[in-house]
Order: structure tokens, then C-alpha cells, then sequence
């Protein structure tokens, strides 16, 4: 009698799981890969306007994000309700945009810079002051490839 | 002794897939799968300063003027207009070709001109530039398929770009101005 092989029936044998650690590390590499983790903490809550004659956006790693809207309620106490801009991970004044840009221009390769996009992402109770200052310095700064932030949606 | 010829022991492997199950229910959760939409514009390059804006050239009729106001209200060719009927009225004047001696020469003449408050609401102005696209969008497809049977997105590039010659998509906005309540 082998060591191996049990005495009585054989019945089914049990199917191999032996390859499946592969098939998850697979799809897990698959999720890893294509995951993009969000590198910015809002501090501006943003609900963008719905549109229906929207375009998807190509080369996300050529788009630059500009938020606006009135701060998060734990940010309130101290930045007040009032609409505001936020760059990266930090509030920013009207101001700072240009050096905002000037930066992200640095990161990317020079041939690339005429594909640049700026996103403007604001909330729709925004009023259009402050988008309005931040396009003049959009277009200062000579970043006139620009993208209204929308939903898809039917009003 | 029989232990030691054995050698180590193997690492028990069974728990290898729940360990990457874990990880990858991780990541299935984290992952966002949105894409980014918007309305891509493009903006004009700022004016150098001796340049003085030539409008002489344009003739007032090929311009549609939309104006909208810090009560979100629209001020359309000198008439107050709700924004639902934007889309048809915008049509109209594009392609007019003459028809109205009021209205555009033809669309490649025809240019909207689009003025808001530093008062108007984001929403109102993001619908007003989506009915503004949509109504370009409408004229384009239409020529596609008159000319190529095929929608406007499903055409190639040189036909694309034919199309958009007949109906080039100009949208001119003027510097914000602050008339109406504050910013």
C-alpha cells in the first residue's frame, strides 16, 4: 500500500487550487496597475455642473486640476464659507496660479508642455468672478488649453 | 534520525490567495474607474499691449451677442431669453445663410459673442457654453450626415475637418466686466 494513495473509493480527485495565488496576484497586479490613488485631499467640496456636450479627457498625466468651491465643513471654522481656490494640497490665491503652472510645466517633458491642459474643476454655486480671475491668469501664464470639469447629465 | 534528513519543513502556501484576495479586494475598492469629462475651451491668448482690437471688420449681424447677468439671466440679441430656448434660437442664426438680413451671412461668418457677470452663477454659465456646443454639434452632425451619411464623431479626420470648416465654432468671450452685485 502506497503512502499516498488512500485505501477505499477514489472518487473525484480534488481539483488543484495550486494556481490560484497566480490568478489573484494576476488581477492584483492588473487593479495595482491601473489604480490611480487620488493625490490630492479636496479641502473644497466641488459638485461640477452637469452637461451633455461633454468630451472625455486623454493624457490625465498632462492635466493640471485647479478646484473652486466653498471649504469642507471641518475647514470652515477657520477659512470661512466663501469660495476659494485650491492648487495640489493647499487653499491658493488668484495669485499664485501662475507659479502653480510655471511648476507643473517643470515636471513634465518639454515636448509635451503644448498638450498641457488645465482643469478647472469648480463647484456649480461658484460664481463666475473668481473662475473669471482665474481664466485672465490662466491665460497670463499661457495655459489656454482649458477644460470645464462637468457630469454628464440632462438639466 | 529521521527529522533531520527531512529537512525544513515547507511553507504551508494555503494562505498565499487569501493574502492576495485581501490585497485585491483593497485595490478593487480604491480604484476609481471614472474618466474626467468636461467641455474642453480654449482660451485667447492675452492681448499684447499696443494691439487694439480690430472689430471694425466683423459686421454686426454675424454676431450673436448672449449676455448673461448676475440674476442668471439671459439677455440674448437684445432679448430676454430662457436658456431652454437658447439651443434653437443659436441654430437659427448659425445657419441662417442670409436668410434674415438680421441674422449671420453664413456659419463660417457667424460668431457668438458670450459676456457674464463676475455675479453669474457657474452652473448658468457652464449650461449656457453646453446649449452653445450643443447647438454647433446639432449643425455638424447634420452636414455629416447630409454629406457623409455618418454621424459627426464617427467621421475621419479630413472629413472632420471639412465639417468643422463649414461650421467653425467660434465663441468669443469678452473681459468679465462687474456690473451687478458682487463677485
Amino acid at each position: 500500500m502506497s503512502k499516498f494513495r488512500k485505501g477505499g473509493k477514489k472518487g473525484m480527485p480534488a481539483i488543484s487550487t495550486a494556481s490560484l495565488p497566480d490568478i489573484v496576484f494576476m488581477l492584483l497586479f492588473f487593479f495595482m496597475v491601473t489604480t490611480v490613488m487620488r493625490e490630492t485631499t479636496l479641502f473644497v467640496s466641488v459638485v461640477t455642473p452637469k452637461a451633455t456636450e461633454i468630451k472625455k479627457m486623454e493624457k490625465k498625466s498632462l492635466v493640471s486640476y485647479i478646484y473652486i468651491g466653498s471649504p469642507v465643513k471641518r475647514m470652515q471654522a477657520s477659512y470661512g464659507s466663501a469660495a476659494r481656490i485650491q492648487l495640489n494640497d493647499a487653499f491658493a490665491e488668484v495669485g499664485e496660479i501662475q507659479e502653480f503652472i510655471a511648476t507643473e510645466r517643470e515636471a513634465r517633458d518639454e515636448k509635451e508642455i503644448p498638450y498641457m491642459t488645465t482643469s478647472i474643476k469648480a463647484d456649480e454655486t461658484v460664481k463666475m468672478g473668481i473662475i473669471s480671475d482665474v481664466k485672465q491668469e490662466l491665460r497670463k501664464a499661457n495655459a489656454l488649453k482649458i477644460n470645464y470639469s462637468t457630469r454628464k447629465g440632462d438639466y | 534520525m529521521a527529522s533531520s534528513r527531512r529537512g525544513l519543513p515547507e511553507i504551508n502556501a494555503g494562505s498565499m490567495a487569501d493574502i492576495a484576495f485581501l490585497l485585491l479586494i483593497f485595490f478593487l475598492v480604491t480604484t476609481t474607474m471614472d474618466v474626467d469629462t468636461g467641455i474642453a475651451r480654449k482660451l485667447p491668448p492675452m492681448p499684447e499691449d499696443e494691439q487694439i482690437e480690430d472689430d471694425s471688420q466683423i459686421h454686426a449681424k454675424n454676431i450673436y451677442v448672449v449676455l448673461i447677468n448676475a440674476n442668471n439671466q439671459l439677455l440674448v440679441e437684445g432679448e430676454l431669453m430662457d436658456i431652454s430656448q437658447l439651443r434653437g434660437d443659436a441654430k437659427d442664426f448659425i445657419d441662417n445663410n442670409g436668410k434674415d438680413p438680421n441674422s449671420s451671412e453664413n456659419p463660417e461668418k457667424a460668431i457668438i459673442s458670450l459676456q457674464n457677470d463676475r455675479g453669474t452663477e457657474y452652473m448658468t454659465y457652464i449650461r449656457v457654453q453646453n446649449e452653445l456646443a450643443a447647438a454647433y454639434n446639432e449643425l455638424r452632425n447634420k452636414a455629416a450626415l447630409n454629406k457623409f451619411g455618418e454621424r459627426y464623431a464617427d467621421l475621419n479626420k479630413t472629413q472632420m475637418k471639412e465639417i468643422r470648416k463649414m461650421y467653425p465654432q467660434k465663441i468669443s468671450e469678452a473681459e468679465p466686466k462687474n456690473i451687478g452685485g458682487d463677485s
